[in-house]
């Protein structure tokens, strides 16, 4: 495997032969579990295809808005230093840590009708409370970090070699954030994207907490199997399967770290 | 494993005093009044140890079904005691409950009847109608010829209540004892019809009980003067 290399000590292959057991284990035993007969119908009814519709759609939106606020985000944090960069940093990296009903809950007391922005919101006539623009705001609130994360380390290990020639050569800032800084490190946010839509994807604590459930309004896909598991097990497991079919698909789709090697 | 088996069992036989466990399963609305029968039951029994878990009951159902080791199940409705089968032996009925609209405190929407809670513009909190709380609002709404248009529907009743203690919902319907034990943090208003749908709780030992005596104590203490004294002050009525 390891060609003539340094050999890996044997030893070593255990834990990790464990380690992958213990992932897939349960993915097996999941799909083993799938009525198959009944597969077509308990995906294909009504409310499962409009939770899956909202869950792509949200996820989609959140991914974007991701994009939009985490770049510059990852581009200030990688490309500059002033005091108290680092408190910032982990702060903004606070949703990665922090559960997500928490989350949740912050998010209800600053953007709900009685939270911080509340009579703001009002002023201005929006009213996110149960809508669709809530579970996106709690996706984007759990996701955002991972984009921030993987951005900011292609962007340190990318260097600024290429961007210090180009400001020599007199282009202006945007341009050399435009035609340098982006292309090299479009891997990397590529990558950070995918992992930000699975992350809004799979995101279930948050969105109950501060968007409710309706269907085909604020009932994403985890939702719904939370909601499905006791009424209805079978239809559980099916919605569960087709759940980590598309992660799976989106992961292999863009390998996060495959932009970094 | 094996050695922390010896070692439990070496200490067993030093302190020669054999504790026993009773483990009861009951559902998350009886949290604070089991509680309190635990400390009675403790007092009255020395030796034993009673330990109680909460949650929905159709959680703890499926826990049971999958053999954990349990000697009492209370739930919050019959139908899902009816799911443990044969499993649920001689259950009977210790408490009844009834819904009651929710609100935040100052009632902001001004609810006064169940009628009110059909106004288009009002932000309603239910339960699904999956869980057992969301089964009655089904009923009620349905005795009271009202057609309720809810902007969530939430998988317990304390999911209901958080949308309401923080203001996000005008108005939600749970149970009296939830009103009762949210405090002041909310405000209940009681409406005629939530007396044609009463729920009522079932409480049976769990075949295979290895605590068959103390599980019938319990069971009888429950359904006796403490339960009754107990449930009542918490707002359950009696069947």
């Amino acid at each position: 495997m390891t060609g003539r290399g340094v050999g890996l000590p044997r030893w070593l292959y255990v834990p990790a032969m464990l380690g992958v057991v213990f992932v897939l284990l349960p993915l097996v035993a999941m799909v083993s579990r799938v009525d198959w007969g009944d597969f077509g119908s308990l995906v294909g009814s009504a409310s499962a295809r409009d939770a899956l519709w909202l869950s792509l759609r949200t996820s989609g939106t959140s991914t974007v808005l991701c994009v939009l606020l985490g770049v510059p985000m990852a581009v200030v944090l990688a490309r500059t230093s002033f005091r108290g960069q680092g408190i910032l940093r982990a702060l903004v990296l606070l949703p990665l840590v922090i559960p997500p009903v928490v989350s949740g809950i912050a998010l209800l007391y600053t953007f709900g009708r009685r939270g911080l922005l509340g009579p703001t919101f009002e002023v201005l006539g929006l009213d996110i409370a149960f809508s669709t623009a809530a579970v996106v705001m709690a996706q984007t609130f759990v996701s955002l970090p991972f984009l921030v994360i993987s951005l900011e380390g292609a962007l340190r290990t990318a260097g600024q070699r290429y961007e210090v020639v180009a400001a020599t050569l007199g282009a202006a800032p945007t341009t050399v954030f435009r035609r340098i800084t982006l292309p090299l490190v479009l891997p990397g946010l590529l990558g950070g994207a995918v992992l930000a839509f699975a992350r809004a994807l799979g995101e279930f604590g948050a969105t109950i907490t501060f968007a409710g459930s309706l269907q085909g309004t604020t009932t994403t896909l985890p939702t719904q199997i939370y909601l499905e598991r006791f009424a209805d097990p079978d239809s559980a497991v099916a919605l569960s399967l087709v759940l980590v079919v598309v992660a799976v698909l989106v992961i292999g789709v863009a390998r996060p770290g495959r932009g970094a090697s | 494993m094996g050695v922390l088996l010896l070692a439990m069992t070496a200490c067993a036989g030093a302190d020669r005093v054999e504790k026993k466990t009773l483990v009861v399963f009951a559902a998350a609305s009886l949290q604070a009044t089991f509680a309190e029968v635990e400390a009675e039951f403790e007092a009255e029994n020395p030796g034993v140890d009673v330990k109680l878990s909460f949650g929905g009951s159709s959680d703890l159902v499926t826990q049971i079904l999958g053999e954990a080791p349990v000697d009492v199940f209370a739930s919050a409705d019959l139908a899902t005691m009816a799911k443990l089968g044969d499993r649920a032996i001689d259950p009977q009925d210790f408490a009844t409950n009834t819904l009651q609209i929710v609100v935040p405190p100052g009632n902001p929407a001004g609810i006064e009847t169940f009628d009110d809670l059909a106004a288009a513009d009002l932000r309603l909190v239910v339960c699904a109608a999956d869980v057992p709380c969301g089964s009655a609002t089904q009923k009620v709404a349905a005795a009271a010829g009202v057609e309720l248009s809810p902007d969530s529907q939430e998988q317990s009743v304390t999911d209901v209540l958080g949308k309401v203690v923080a203001g996000e919902a005008d108005a939600g319907l749970v149970y009296v004892t939830d009103v009762a034990a949210a405090g002041d943090t909310v405000e209940g208003i009681a409406f005629p019809e939530a007396a044609s749908v009463v729920n009522t709780y079932p409480i049976a030992r769990v075949q295979g009980a290895e605590q068959e005596e103390l599980a019938r104590a319990f069971i009888e203490m429950v359904l006796g003067e403490t339960g009754r004294r107990v449930l009542g002050d918490a707002g359950f009525g009696t069947p």
